[in-house]
Parts: structure tokens; C-alpha cells; sequence
């Protein structure tokens, strides 16, 4: 099969490690990986914010770079919303809505190809840590992600998951949310880390790195010894 | 201050409120076990939500037929019905009334629907008595505050509170036991019942087949409300109305369990008219005021008429991590979080409200638990995107087209990843002054690092 990996503008900056290992596993899964040069962001900054004018200019111009490959792989469920749930809206009584609505049927986030769609769960992967996973509410509420990241984990040697109390509670990244209302974000996200340290856990592994760099910024400024890592990295570990 | 700048100040307090945190979370942590566990007892949950969903739709797509239905069949009976437009006619109406009956003191049972029309103020203007019979309305009427939660209207308080607030209010005796709480205001109540001109109920739905309100309770108090006064008045909003009586076999233990985790309230009563002839009991006249109040704009857009589906649940103000964290009063609304986020702005305007739309995380937890299926934060995002076609804000377009530009140009945008790189130093010496541009996130955040070599820069070089 031959993947388009659209990685997140924030990934690309931030985590290139997440990237760098969804290439590597999709390729050892046989797959070919192309990973066009102006995928630069989805759009969901302005379109979260109400300026779709603005959003329709930058996803305009990558939707057509999506397609053309037999799918459409985003390292991120709050981007991979972007692309499968709200393109077809954004794009809605325009010239592009027929391509929007191709792209969106054909549009994955990364676990949830894995699993979902190749029903590939066992990646020979180990990772000797107690961790607890983190749902991003993208990802689990409108692509409704919820157990394929769990069923790769549960394959990972070493691996033990204890799951937090909170962890289908939002992180507090939100976006541009963090920043306009920055004292709620906080309050959020420090419930957030006190539920996943509660549970003993060394890392928090999440299939979305935005929240983690939320969570990740919190767990430093209070010099928590919990480490965040994306699920892709885990299942890479050798 | 602006109603933005009043929320955000609050939200500032309330968020580092430690204390607050706690009593919510232990309020609301033993609500969702009970919740869970009633609605486990449903043989198919996502079956009746969809079913509440379609009645409402149903409801609310003909609303005009079935509100005339119901009229027509409760006017039958005797009772009188006003209509009121906004706020000020519905509390014009029911002024009137108290005037004819020459009335001095009113008893009332839980109703939003009156706090939404700040009735209890423009009563007590012209010299009323006012007497909240809801418990927990009682302690947040001492306190002179507005309720906290629409459910809940004191959940924010501990019983060593409500004892000190007793104590100086009512002159009880020093007890925090819950028992014993509840018998000093039951007995400080009754007497008010029995002396009370009017009784002023809301109602939690209005049947159109058989022309009665059902209204919903645990504590007997909006029975005796209605039944002790000679006169009652029920403020219903025009968004209540089901399409028969049978539709209740489903909303009363949806409401009961996503409302309180009860599989049936205490009471629910059914009130079709005043008193009949041969009827021993019950008020002599029944007035009902049907409020629109800017319902009907809601009804008229498209995209976000669900929102008339609520029954006002709170379910969703339970699951949402923004009211959590920043508590009811915070928003500065009669309807707090989600749904009042989403409908405030229809009802008090879009400019003055669109911030709780900005407000939230949009995680979505209050669509997937609302048992009638509003698209809660779907709504929060289309309000966003109507204010800014409205009227948006100079800076904050200029930064997204900026933006726009920048994304749309790979060229340009590579380059602008390597100036951030370069300029990443200069951010982290100004880190902790007012001078750093990233300060709403460094104020109580680390920011990673910028990779050295970002994952577009490692896929050229393997290539």
C-alpha cells in the first residue's frame, strides 16, 4: 500500500522522533511512505479560533498533496479530526468539498491504521516500562480511537499499562485555548498529572503529541519525574 | 468590567481554588458511580438517546402545533395561559397577577425559568416575600447568590456551611449532620407554605396530548407549592413541550438518571388544571406563562436548533473539565457550562457572550454524555466561527492571515521554522519576564525545545 503521512507542524518542530518512527514501522510493515513537502499545518488553528477563511486558505492548498496514494495517515488524532471529521464541513458548497469528502473516507489516525484497518498489533516492539496512556479527546471522541492504541500496547514485551482514572479527561491543551485562557488550561492539566501520577506509571504514552506537549510542559515546571513519549516511538523500541 | 473580563478574573480565582477543586470532584465523583450505575439498568442506552433525540426533534420541528395543542387543552380546564416574548413581559405578567390577587408573599419551587427572568428581584421590588422551597435553593437564596449548578444549586457548599448559614439565618441550633439540616429548613418552610398567596412552579415538561406539565423532584416541595397557595403560576419554557404523555415513560428516568443517578425522582407529578368542581384541593386559579425569551431565534437557526432538545440534565455541566475547574458561578449566566456556553450567546447576545464559546477545550465529553444528543461543542465551534464573521478581532486576523500565508507557502514556511529555531534562544532568556512573547504559556509551562533538525529536515536528508 502506498501511505501519505501528513506529520503535524508541531510534530515536525517538536518530535521528530514520533515521525521518524511511523515511517520506520510503516515501511517495515511493507508499506510505501511519501511525505509531501508542502504538508505544512491542517488548518486547525484558525478553524478552532472561527476564522475558516483562513483555515480553507491552508487546507486548500495541502488537500490536493493528500491525495493520489491508497491512504491518508496523520500522526495525530486532533489533526487527523481535522482532515476526517471537519474538511468535509470546512469545504462544504465549495469546489473542493468532493475532494475534502475522498480524502476524509480515506484518512487514518496512525494506531487506528495499525489496527483498525491492517489489524496489525503485534509490532515486535519492547518497552520494559510501567506506563499509562493518555486518550486525546480528538481522537477518541470524533474518531472515536479508543482501543487499537491499547491492543498495540498490549503487545509491547515488558510493557505494563495501568490505566489513570482520568484518562478520558481533557489534558487542557485545547490549542489555542492554552493561551487565551491560560489559568484554566493549567488547572486541567494539573488534574490531569496528578491522575497519571497516582498511578505509579514512568511514562505517559498518548497517540497525540499536542497533549503531551501540554502535559510534558506542566510535569517539568513541577519537577514531577514522569516522562511523556508517543505511542508510535513505543511501538519502535527494540 | 465586561462580562469577558469578569469571567476571566474569576476564572483566575477559581481555577487555583484548590479547596473548590475538591468538593467538586468528590461531589461529582460519587454522582457518576450512581449515574453509571442507572444507566447501566437502561437494556440500551444509545437506543433511548436516540429516541430522546427524535422526540425532541419531533417536538421542536412542530413546535407550533404542539404548544397550541397543549394550550388548547389546558385552557379547557380553566387554566390561563399568557405568552411572553422576553424576559421583561413574562415578569410584567406575572407582576400583574400577584396586583390582582393583592398578593404579600410568594413560595416557590425550583424553576430556571425564573432565574432566567431574575423574577425573585422584580418581585421583591414591589415589597413581595419571596421564599425559595427548594433546599438547596433556600441555602443559595440566604447566601443572596445565584445557583451554583441547575441541578445542584449548592453543591458548592460543605454542611459546616450550610450549618454557620442556618444558624444565623434561620437561628438553628449548631448541627452538621444532613438529617438534621434538612428537618430546620423543612420546618422553617412549612409554615410558609401554608401562609403564601402564591405558589410559582417551572416545569420539566409540558405534554401536548393531554395539556399537563410533569414536573420533576425529590423533596414534596413543588407539591405543596402547588397545591397549598390559592393561586400558581407555572413559567415554562416553550422549548418543554413533548408530544404525548407516553414520551414521559422515557424522559422521566432519563432526566432522573443523568440528573441526580436516580432511576425515578422522589415525586413526579402531573398537573393538568386548577381545581375542578367536587376537587377537594389543589389552587383556585392556575396562570401559566409561556416564555420565549430568544428561543425562537435558537429555533430558527438550522445548525443549532438542537440545543432546544435540552431538559436540563446538568449531565453535561457534571462531565466538562472547564466547569469543574472554574465552578458555576464563574460563567455569570442563569444556564452555566456547556449549554449555557452554547446558548447564552443566543440569548444574551454573541458579543457580549462568545467568550465561554472560546472558552473550552472543545473535548467533547458534554456531546457524548448529553442523553439528547445535543451537538454541545459542535455549537461552541460555530458560535466561534459566526462571531468572527460578525465582527472579529483586528489583531487576531491579521495573525491568522499572516499564518495563512506562511502555511500555504512551503518555502516560506521552512524558513519560518528556522527563524523560530534561531530565535528559540532569545524567548528562553526573556522566560519569566513580560517581555516574552509566549508568556500565557510560560507563565505555567515548560516549552520543549525546537528540534535541531525537525522531521521534514531528516525525511530530505535520508531521500
Amino acid at each position: 500500500m502506498t501511505v501519505t503521512l501528513f506529520i503535524p507542524c508541531f510534530v515536525d518542530a517538536l518530535f521528530p522522533r514520533a515521525g521518524i518512527s511511523m515511517v520506520e514501522i510503516l515501511e517495515r510493515l511493507g508499506h510505501t511512505v511519501v511525505c509531501p513537502e508542502n504538508l505544512t499545518c491542517c488548518g486547525q488553528p484558525p478553524f478552532n479560533s472561527g476564522y475558516w477563511d483562513e483555515a480553507r486558505a491552508v487546507a486548500g492548498k495541502i488537500l490536493p498533496s493528500l491525495d493520489g496514494t491508497d491512504a491518508v495517515v496523520i500522526g495525530s488524532g486532533s489533526c487527523g479530526a481535522m482532515v476526517k471529521k471537519f474538511y468535509p464541513e470546512l469545504f462544504a458548497k465549495t469546489p473542493q468539498e468532493e475532494l475534502a469528502k475522498k480524502i476524509a473516507a480515506k484518512t487514518w489516525e496512525f494506531s487506528d491504521f495499525l489496527a483498525g484497518k491492517l489489524g496489525v498489533t503485534e509490532l515486535g516492539a519492547k518497552f520494559p516500562h510501567k506506563v499509562t496512556f493518555h486518550d486525546g479527546c480528538h481522537g477518541l471522541r470524533e474518531l472515536g480511537v479508543k482501543k487499537s492504541p491499547r491492543a498495540l500496547l498490549a503487545n509491547v514485551a515488558g510493557l505494563e499499562l495501568v490505566e489513570m482514572s482520568e484518562a478520558e479527561t481533557c489534558c487542557g491543551f485545547g490549542g489555542t485555548f492554552a493561551t487565551k485562557f491560560p489559568m484554566i488550561s493549567t488547572a486541567m492539566g494539573e488534574v490531569k498529572c496528578a491522575s497519571a501520577t497516582e498511578t505509579g506509571a514512568e511514562y505517559i504514552v498518548s497517540n497525540d503529541s499536542s497533549c503531551l506537549l501540554h502535559i510534558q510542559g506542566l510535569l517539568s515546571r513541577q519537577g514531577n519525574p514522569l516522562k511523556t513519549i508517543h505511542l508510535a516511538e513505543v511501538l519502535n523500541r527494540k | 468590567m465586561s462580562f469577558v473580563s469578569q469571567f476571566k478574573s474569576a476564572a483566575s480565582v477559581m481555577a487555583k481554588d484548590l479547596r473548590h477543586r475538591k468538593i467538586i470532584r468528590t461531589a461529582l465523583g460519587n454522582y457518576e458511580i450512581v449515574r453509571d450505575r442507572r444507566k447501566a439498568s437502561f437494556q440500551d442506552w444509545q437506543g433511548a438517546r436516540q429516541l430522546a433525540a427524535e422526540t425532541k426533534w419531533e417536538a421542536v420541528n412542530h413546535l407550533d402545533q404542539y404548544l397550541e395543542e397543549f394550550v388548547a387543552r389546558i385552557e379547557a380546564r380553566g387554566t390561563k395561559v399568557h405568552w411572553a416574548s422576553n424576559a421583561a413581559q413574562a415578569r410584567e405578567i406575572v407582576l400583574q397577577i400577584v396586583a390582582d390577587k393583592k398578593a404579600k408573599s410568594v413560595i416557590k419551587s425550583k424553576a430556571m425559568t425564573s432565574e432566567e427572568i431574575h423574577l425573585n428581584d422584580a418581585l421583591e421590588a414591589v415589597g413581595l416575600k419571596v421564599v425559595e422551597s427548594d433546599l438547596g435553593e433556600l441555602i443559595v437564596q440566604l447566601r443572596k447568590e445565584a445557583p451554583y449548578h441547575i441541578v445542584f444549586p449548592s453543591m458548592h457548599l460543605t454542611r459546616d456551611e450550610i450549618n454557620v448559614l442556618f444558624q444565623n439565618e434561620l437561628g438553628s441550633a449548631n448541627t452538621n449532620d444532613p438529617e438534621e439540616l434538612t428537618m430546620i429548613a423543612r420546618r422553617a418552610l412549612r409554615s410558609k407554605y401554608l401562609t403564601a398567596d402564591i405558589g410559582i412552579t417551572g416545569a420539566n415538561f409540558a405534554i401536548a396530548e393531554t395539556g399537563m406539565i410533569s414536573i420533576t423532584e425529590n423533596e414534596g416541595n413543588a407539591r405543596l407549592t402547588a397545591a397549598l397557595p390559592k393561586t400558581m403560576i407555572s413559567l415554562i419554557g416553550i422549548e418543554k413541550v413533548l408530544p404525548k404523555l407516553a414520551d414521559l415513560a422515557l424522559f422521566l428516568p432519563m432526566l432522573a438518571t443523568m440528573g441526580t443517578g436516580q432511576a425515578l425522582t422522589c415525586y413526579n407529578t402531573l398537573y393538568g388544571g386548577p381545581r375542578q368542581p367536587g376537587e377537594t384541593d389543589g389552587p383556585e386559579e392556575w396562570h401559566v406563562v409561556l416564555l420565549d425569551n430568544h428561543r425562537t431565534e435558537l429555533l430558527a437557526d438550522a445548525e443549532q436548533r438542537d440545543a432546544l432538545h435540552c431538559i436540563r440534565c446538568g449531565a453535561c455541566l457534571n462531565v466538562c473539565p472547564i466547569f469543574r475547574n472554574v465552578g458555576g458561578h464563574t460563567y455569570g449566566t442563569t444556564y452555566s457550562g456547556p449549554i449555557g456556553s452554547v446558548i447564552t450567546p443566543h440569548l444574551r447576545g454573541l458579543q457580549d457572550w462568545k467568550h465561554l464559546s472560546n472558552a473550552s477545550s472543545l473535548c467533547g465529553a458534554c456531546t457524548e454524555t448529553c442523553p439528547v444528543k445535543i451537538d454541545l461543542h459542535h455549537h461552541l465551534l460555530q458560535n466561534r466561527r459566526n462571531s468572527v464573521k460578525q465582527k472579529s478581532s483586528l489583531g487576531e486576523k491579521i495573525a491568522f492571515k499572516f499564518f495563512a500565508y506562511g502555511a500555504s507557502r512551503p518555502g516560506l514556511w521552512k524558513l519560518g521554522m528556522k527563524m523560530a529555531r534561531w530565535l528559540q534562544p532569545l524567548q528562553t532568556l526573556l522566560q519569566r519576564t513580560p517581555l516574552d512573547p509566549v508568556k500565557p504559556w510560560t507563565q505555567s509551562r515548560d516549552l520543549p525545545p525546537l528540534a535541531l533538525a525537525s522531521f521534514k529536515d531528516w525525511w530530505r536528508n535520508r531521500k
